[in-house]
């Protein structure tokens, strides 16, 4: 779509509250907003509420490297993303939204024996659940993006790679936009600045949320909230196999020439693509300790930017333009927890890490669903919060754990 | 409230840059469960990941070399006195 012939984006705010609501979804975000937006679109449900305790798109939804991709370790993580591709490539024309879609293609470098084994194994996994990778030399790799240094300064010598074709970026406050509106057309009502401070319980059942703006009664809460989601849970006393550790990124200023594709590396623990508007965008892993601070520190830029610099030597003739913090929550095993929490009336859609933003449309369908029906959707189904302890974990921390 | 830079008070060394430590967990708490096997999911996955003051385990990698306690306020970094 040509983001120049575009309308201007039309957010229908809600008057009031009311004192009642279907569903009420806390957290006003990439999730929160599909959630609403599929719940209206799909399935005619809209006396639905979004609460937003800042502004929407404020959170991780505004603060992550727009990164989408379906080439995870494990069968069931690589059919869920993949939808989530599927969904994003058509964005822009269900909602008639410039979101800057752009498919770059995606390389994970492997730099030792261990990193092709990995690597090798990504693509046979992909390709045998519904996602296109394939294994490449490094020739192959120089074709496709001229700018690495094949011997990674010495130091990092790049051995192959994963090639992901359906790699892609969108802009992220465009796509919460996008949701929000499309929501909001249908009738449902997003409040910003209303931060939830409790959750009401009836004989064991949420029947609702108490905000900063007074008491909400609901059929059903979703948490859809980065970062801070153990608060809302302790509010009815469950535990979540949840910690918030910080991550952060930076962005260079504008490199003149074109940067094609997404490249990441395992070993050097970080990742780079070009903006739109030709800055460099380089992310990398999450702080060690938990905090909820959104602290952007030196050391972090000079690890950071040293290591991709082995990789794409032209770094070194940029300037770090800004950078800044997430707070994400990481589950246990490294995969998403979503829908139903064995507390009556209580969803929660979480452990989104590093990984939210790609996952929004599929996230956001399958939760829609699941409230619209009451029954569990296949594809979501071995993500569900009971996995722990029916000895079902997820693991998939080498392809999750950076973005 | 105004966040910290996350600086570690080691007891022996005095306040010095996160990346001297290696950071070392919150030690587990007993618990209130009372049934055997929610109790083991509990141990084995969950966490309290407090949005608040926690008390956590530090060791001083480039330092001293020995663990230790702080109480960190999880929201701002900020270094809390330890409890008596």
């Amino acid at each position: 779509m040509n983001e120049f012939v575009e309308r201007a984006i039309d957010l229908r705010w809600p008057a009031a509250i009311k004192p009642a609501y279907d569903v009420v979804i806390i957290g006003g975000g990439g999730h929160g907003l599909a959630t609403a937006y599929y719940l209206a679109t799909r399935h005619g449900i809209t006396n639905v509420a979004v609460l937003e305790r800042s502004y929407i798109g404020g959170g991780n939804s505004g603060r992550n490297t727009t990164i989408i991709r379906a080439n995870y370790g494990i069968p069931e993580a690589v059919r869920f993303y993949q939808r989530s591709v599927d969904l994003y490539a058509h964005l822009e024309q269900e909602t008639d939204r410039a979101l800057m879609h752009k498919t770059k293609g995606l390389l994970w470098i492997a730099h030792s024996e261990a990193g092709i084994r990995q690597e090798r194994a990504r693509a046979a996994v992909n390709t045998a659940c519904g996602a296109t990778t394939e294994y490449v030399d490094p020739a192959a790799i120089g074709e496709i993006c001229p700018q690495i240094d094949l011997t990674g300064g010495g130091v990092w010598p790049v051995y192959g790679a994963s090639y992901h074709p359906a790699g892609s970026t969108a802009r992220h406050d465009r796509v919460v936009w996008a949701y929000a509106e499309g929501a909001m057309r249908l009738g449902v009502d997003v409040f910003q600045r209303t931060g939830v401070i409790g959750l009401r319980m009836e004989r064991g059942r949420v029947t609702g949320v108490e905000t900063s703006q007074g008491p909400i009664a609901a059929g059903v809460v979703l948490s859809a909230v980065g970062g801070h989601v153990t608060t809302i849970a302790s509010m009815v006393g469950l535990r979540l196999p949840i910690r918030t550790h910080p991550l952060q990124a930076f962005v260079t200023n504008r490199y003149a020439q074109a940067f094609h594709p997404i490249v990441a590396s395992s070993g050097l623990g970080g990742y780079a693509s070009q903006t739109a508007k030709g800055e460099m965008l380089i992310g990398a892993e999450i702080d060690r300790a938990p905090s909820y601070a959104y602290d952007s520190g030196y050391p972090f830029l000079q690890h950071c930017a040293f290591r991709m610099m082995t990789l794409l030597p032209f770094l070194r003739d940029l300037r770090v333009l800004r950078q800044w913090t997430g707070v994400c929550d990481m589950s246990t095993d490294y995969s998403p927890v979503m829908g139903l929490t064995g507390v009556d009336g209580f969803l929660v859609t979480t452990g989104w890490g590093t990984w939210g933003f790609k996952a929004i449309p599929a996230g956001g369908e399958q939760l829609a669903a699941l409230i619209a029906t009451g029954r569990t959707p296949d594809l979501i189904a071995p993500f569900s919060l009971d996995r722990f302890a029916r000895d079902r974990t997820m693991a998939d921390r080498g392809s999750a754990g950076t973005h | 409230m105004a966040a910290h830079r996350l600086r570690i008070h080691c007891p022996h060394c005095g306040v010095r840059a996160v990346e001297e430590f290696a950071y070392g967990e919150i030690p587990a708490t007993p618990d209130a469960l009372t049934d055997v096997d929610a109790r083991d999911v509990d141990r084995a996955f969950m966490h309290s990941n407090h949005e608040g003051p926690v008390s956590e385990r530090w060791f001083h990698t480039f330092g001293c070399r020995r663990w230790f306690t702080v109480r960190r306020d999880a929201r701002t970094n900020e270094m809390l006195p330890l409890p008596e």
